[in-house]
């Protein structure tokens, strides 16, 4: 048998193919922006999205783009915004400090269950059993599917409702995004006055439910000067960049669900 | 009638002789990459493109270079290096002229140029249509989708798995397998629809 024909046709094809790529990689080349590697170096890599991007690389190429401002990071913060900002030769504003905030302050203590809870302990799975065993259908199950997705250790649950530990939260939404009643949202650190309550029932339903929900009384609006306040479908929410952090809408509040909280003073412990 | 005969080509490809669950090809990406619908999508995608593409090329490989000099042996080798070269080829080309799909596709297509269904699909079609290059196509084509179909209905599956009360000693990997196993069979109940 002749060794040597297929040995012929397989090299000349392996050639082949070999000048064909080489030539392919070059006559079609994409240009890549040697600052998006530098870029992707210095952030932190958590590839948690919270820039509203595919990861660290998606954002890399979009910030050397230009269609992203170089202040989106808020794993990295300030200092990560500043490296960028040296790399590209642009002055970078302020980043915004967020934390995320749990709208939910129905502790065991003063929200009722519907039901006992039998099944996995895990807020989605709770959830597909009549919004779950919680008698408010809106509140935190406390199952901590967040705190799962938390890869910082700034959330935990106490007496059934999440809390989170601002000192440690990075605001990168994970947890926002695992909640399946979709009561975690990203906050200033300096909004000190929320309305720890997403329900939408009517104001009887809910105070029968839960002793601290938002009723919809529209109190807080009335003493509100600057309007920051508003009430949609039963339930109020604060304007944060309008508040003016006066407290007025504390004292007022028959339900308690708005309430004063400081996140950079209160240090909590995980437990 | 050729109409006919490749209509029972691709049917019987997706449904009665599944790739991933009637052949056991493809069985990596099937595991790797089912866990979630989207991820599961654009693999899929990526492998109904290489498979019609590849099923084409190989078999006019095949026609034109090996079996004029009788190599019929050399398939097996050969059409690795024609698979490998054009997938690399079309990345190539993808990543310049049409981005969103390289974005959609990108980092699915090196991987499955190994993927034996990819191979499979050539070698097969030189043993069932040696004749007929339309008839490898579509067995090329009927076979990605086939893929596809497998992928997404076991993605549907391993979304529910994720909120069952799985047994300690089952967790990750054995259910996974053995639901596999399930809708495997449940293919098998197509058998009998070109008998």
């Amino acid at each position: 048998m002749n060794v040597f024909v297929p040995t012929l046709i397989l090299s000349a094809m392996g050639i082949l193919f070999g000048l064909a790529l080489a030539f392919a990689s070059k006559a079609f080349a994409v240009k890549a922006d040697a600052r998006a590697a530098e870029v992707r170096e210095v952030l932190p890599g958590a590839n948690c999205a919270a820039c509203g991007y595919t990861g660290c690389d998606g954002y890399a190429a979009a910030v050397v783009s230009g269609e992203a401002a170089p202040n989106l990071c808020s794993v990295g913060g300030q200092a990560t915004a500043e490296k960028i900002g040296a790399i590209l030769g642009l002055s970078v504003g302020a980043v915004e400090r967020r934390v995320a905030r749990v709208k939910c302050a129905g502790t065991s203590a003063v929200c009722g269950t519907k039901y006992d809870y039998e099944g996995i302990a895990d807020c989605a799975a709770a959830r597909l059993v009549h919004d779950g065993p919680s008698a408010c259908g809106y509140g935190c199950l406390g199952f901590g599917n967040c705190v799962k997705a938390c890869a910082y250790g700034a959330i935990f649950v106490r007496d059934g409702v999440a809390e989170v530990v601002a000192s440690r939260c990075t605001a990168c939404g994970m947890c926002a995004a695992a909640c399946p009643k979709k009561l975690i949202e990203l906050l200033p650190v300096d909004a000190n006055y929320t309305v720890r309550c997403a329900n939408m029932d009517r104001g009887a339903v809910t105070r029968k439910n839960c002793a601290v929900g938002c009723i919809g009384c529209m109190r807080c609006v009335k003493v509100c000067s600057i309007g920051a306040i508003s009430v949609k479908n039963n339930l109020a929410s604060i304007d944060q960049d309008k508040c003016r952090r006066c407290g007025e809408c504390v004292k007022v509040c028959p339900q308690k669900c708005i309430n004063y909280y400081d996140c950079l003073l209160t240090r909590e412990k995980v437990g | 009638m050729i109409v006919r005969d490749l209509g029972i080509i691709a049917l019987s490809t997706i449904l009665v002789h599944n790739f991933v669950l009637s052949q056991f090809l493809g069985i990596c990406p099937f595991l790797g990459v089912s866990k979630k619908l989207d991820t599961a999508l654009g693999m899929s995608g990526a492998v109904i493109f290489v498979m019609t593409v590849a099923s084409a090329v190989t078999w006019l490989v095949n026609r034109y270079l090996l079996a004029p000099n009788s190599l019929a042996y050399m398939q097996t080798i050969s059409f690795i290096l024609v698979i490998a070269a054009l997938v690399q080829f079309i990345e190539i080309l993808m990543k310049k002229f049409m981005p969103p799909l390289y974005n959609a596709l990108g980092i699915y297509l090196p991987l499955i140029t190994t993927n034996c269904a990819v191979l499979g699909v050539a070698l097969l079609n030189m043993r069932d249509y040696p004749d007929s290059l339309a008839r490898a196509t579509v067995h090329g084509l009927a076979g990605g989708l086939g893929f596809m179909l497998a992928l997404v209905l076991f993605a549907g599956v391993r979304e529910r798995l994720e909120l069952c009360d799985v047994p300690e000693c089952l967790e990750g990997l054995p259910i996974t397998l053995i639901s596999a196993g399930l809708v495997s069979l449940s293919f098998f109940g197509f058998q009998g629809l070109f008998a």
